[in-house]
């Protein structure tokens, strides 16, 4: 199950980074990008998600060269046909008093923040507060950095022999996975967000563009938020059907959810009944769950009417 | 001319446009001719055998043209494609007799069409009566098995979506709660999954004896699964058709029944139109799956003849297939939303105007 909600959160949010900024490119003024963004969602929205997934799998990661000869990032990645190795962070000595002073930093940003943004309001003037609460949170952690040494060592993957050996491996089939699914999600996230943005008055930004106001303080701080409110349900609900496409797995042996309950434990203990309820309370619990944190966030987010 | 220069001017008109236009620019000149040097410059175009694409940088074409008659019917016997095509040719038949425009009574001609055609084709590709050579659901494969499939889930769902969205708004408890209760199930689970259930839990609740194919099986999940997401599109097509409209048909004497039947639900199938094509875009789509229960669609005949061993001889014919299996279910889906697309404008021209 861990790898399910793992595939799906790292998914989910490849797919609304991706999502949203394809979503803002296809209502650029710039109508070679806003053609490029739609040809991109029509294509990748029309051609089913397992032909997406086998085509990266096989064509993609399958014809990716052997350990001898992997792509490598940096020395810190190498990619290769068993997999994605990267470099693992292990804590130094010094990560203790690093983490406590991240932590102190952070918080005396968010309270200069705060009370910056309140002078803003009284007086009308810009505060710069929290700007130095910004680079309290940098210059602490780096002092302590500074003098107590590196706080992470990387435990870099070697080649040894036919394989690599320390770091992290993320499975091909995983990888094949992640990309798959962000770039079909980000298709569908691109188009809701495109309703979202057009669902506000164009006013809104007529209104802010006479203020003076720039187009991109325009778009941060008048469209989006209230673009905000018309994106968050059928997003919500995007990210109920990516976790359920993880389920897809099973078609190129990633061990999720599904391959583990429905073949493996099926077939090794013969109870059918049992098993299959299993799995069907687990999804849906999980989509509960999503729905769930949907619905408060999207309370928070919607209009207050009588 | 005027409109030429509007674009081009909006490509260019802030440094971070011309930028982005640059980029773009840049990325296609390079994309386009290797994509296609792939497809006809560097491809193979002739070719007997598997060993005709050995040591090919271009796409394999004669993967799909010698196993032409497998991706389109599978492994359905070559003296009787004549059927499958003539069941193809009748379900056609019957969609364009639809959308003749002086055609009246489409709802009645609509249902008498649904009742009569699935028995009739279901009969041309079984055979096995009226002198037809019996041919097994196990031999149906290829865009044979991916029509047959996508044509029954969507004839089967749209009904049962139908009843499952009123008795969801019906005023008795128990119907409304049952109907509600298996909406929100079906829709919590995937498709993987409840095409799993069926074939592990459907023999079982058959008499024992009875042998279930997994066709069978793969076109119940189906027909349940996406009535589950088709009683959704209904049920906002239900609640656009203003309260008034039942009230004034029950006031002028309707019965209940009478008063959906005839007022009610054709204003909410014509609302929820657009929603229903996309679900059957969706359908097309996930008609892939049936891959993961063994069956071999058009997706599936074009995976496991890669791995055939005449055609192991080059990495360019597995991207070969996927472009082809890529090209032929992106024609149909964009087909399709085309359509919706047109319905959308035709209907909302209507209610603005």
């Amino acid at each position: 199950m861990l790898n399910t909600l793992l595939l799906a959160g790292v998914s989910s949010v490849l797919a609304t980074l991706l999502g949203f900024a394809l979503g803002l490119l296809r209502l650029s003024a710039n109508r070679l990008a806003a053609l490029a963004a739609l040809a991109y969602v029509e294509i990748v929205r029309n051609v089913p998600l397992l032909l997406q997934l086998f085509f990266w799998y096989f064509a993609v990661l399958g014809t990716l060269p052997l350990p001898r000869r992997s792509l490598a990032v940096f020395g810190f990645a190498y990619l290769n046909r068993r997999g994605l190795y990267l470099a693992a962070p292990q804590a130094a000595p010094s990560f203790g008093a690093f983490a406590a002073a991240l932590v102190l930093g952070i918080a005396c940003w968010y309270f200069l923040a705060r009370a910056g943004r309140r002078r803003r309001v009284e007086s009308g003037r810009a505060s710069a507060l929290g700007w130095g609460g910004a680079v309290l949170a940098l210059l602490l952690p780096g002092l302590v950095a500074l003098v107590a040494g590196a706080p992470i060592a990387w435990d870099r993957p070697r080649l040894a022999g036919f394989n690599f050996s320390g770091g992290i491996v993320v499975i091909p089939e995983f990888v094949a996975m992640a990309i798959g699914m962000s770039i079909f999600g980000a298709a569908f996230i691109a188009e809701l967000v495109r309703g979202g943005v057009l669902s506000v008055p164009r006013g809104q930004a007529e209104a802010g563009l006479s203020l003076g106001l720039s187009r991109w303080r325009v778009y941060r701080q008048i469209v989006l938020p209230q673009a905000l409110r018309a994106i968050l349900p059928p997003l919500v609900s995007q990210y109920i059907l990516i976790l359920k496409n993880s389920s897809l797995g099973a078609a190129i042996a990633y061990p999720d959810l599904m391959l583990i309950f429905a073949g493996t434990v099926l077939n090794q203990t013969g109870q059918p009944l049992e098993i299959m309820a299993i799995t069907m309370a687990t999804y849906l619990a999980l989509c509960l769950g999503i729905a769930v944190l949907g619905n408060a966030l999207n309370r928070r987010v919607q209009l207050v009417e009588r | 001319m005027a409109r030429l220069r509007s674009f081009l001017w909006s490509c260019v008109s802030t440094p971070l446009n011309a930028l982005l236009s640059l980029a773009l620019v840049a990325w296609l000149a390079i994309a386009l001719p290797g994509f296609v040097r792939w497809a006809v410059i560097d491809a193979v175009w002739r070719g007997g055998s598997g060993q005709a694409c050995a040591g090919a940088v271009g796409a394999c074409w004669p993967y799909i043209g010698l196993r032409a008659s497998q991706i389109l019917f599978g492994l359905y016997p070559a003296g009787e494609h004549w059927r499958a095509v003539l069941a193809g040719a009748l379900g056609l038949a019957g969609v364009l007799v639809l959308l003749l425009p002086w055609l009246r009574r489409k709802l009645a001609v609509a249902a008498a069409l649904l009742l009569l055609y699935p028995p009739v084709a279901a009969l041309l590709l079984r055979g096995g009566v009226l002198g037809l050579a019996s041919v097994p659901t196990r031999e149906w494969g290829g865009l044979l098995l991916t029509l047959v499939v996508a044509a029954t889930a969507i004839v089967s769902a749209i009904p049962l979506g139908l009843l499952l969205a009123l008795g969801r708004r019906s005023a008795m408890p128990v119907v409304a709660a049952l109907s509600a209760g298996y909406i929100d199930l079906v829709r919590g689970l995937p498709l993987v999954g409840v095409l799993f259930l069926a074939v592990v839990l459907l023999p079982l609740f058959l008499p024992p004896g009875l042998q279930v194919d997994n066709l069978v099986c793969a076109l119940v999940a189906f027909g349940l699964f996406n009535a589950a997401t088709l009683a959704e599109v209904f049920r906002g097509g239900l609640q656009s058709v203003p309260r008034h409209q039942y009230e004034s048909a029950t006031a002028l004497g309707l019965s209940h029944g009478r008063a959906l039947v005839a007022i009610v639900i054709p204003q909410a199938v014509t609302a929820a139109l657009p929603g229903i094509v996309n679900v059957c875009v969706e359908i097309v789509k996930e008609t892939t799956l049936i891959l993961i229960i063994g069956l071999s669609d058009l997706l599936g005949v074009l995976q496991s003849g890669v791995t055939d061993p005449s055609w192991l001889v080059s990495d360019e014919v597995r991207r070969t297939a996927y472009f082809f299996g890529g090209l032929v279910f992106w024609t149909l889906c964009f087909g399709l939303s085309r359509y919706s697309a047109s319905i959308e404008r035709r209907l909302g021209a209507g209610r603005r105007g």
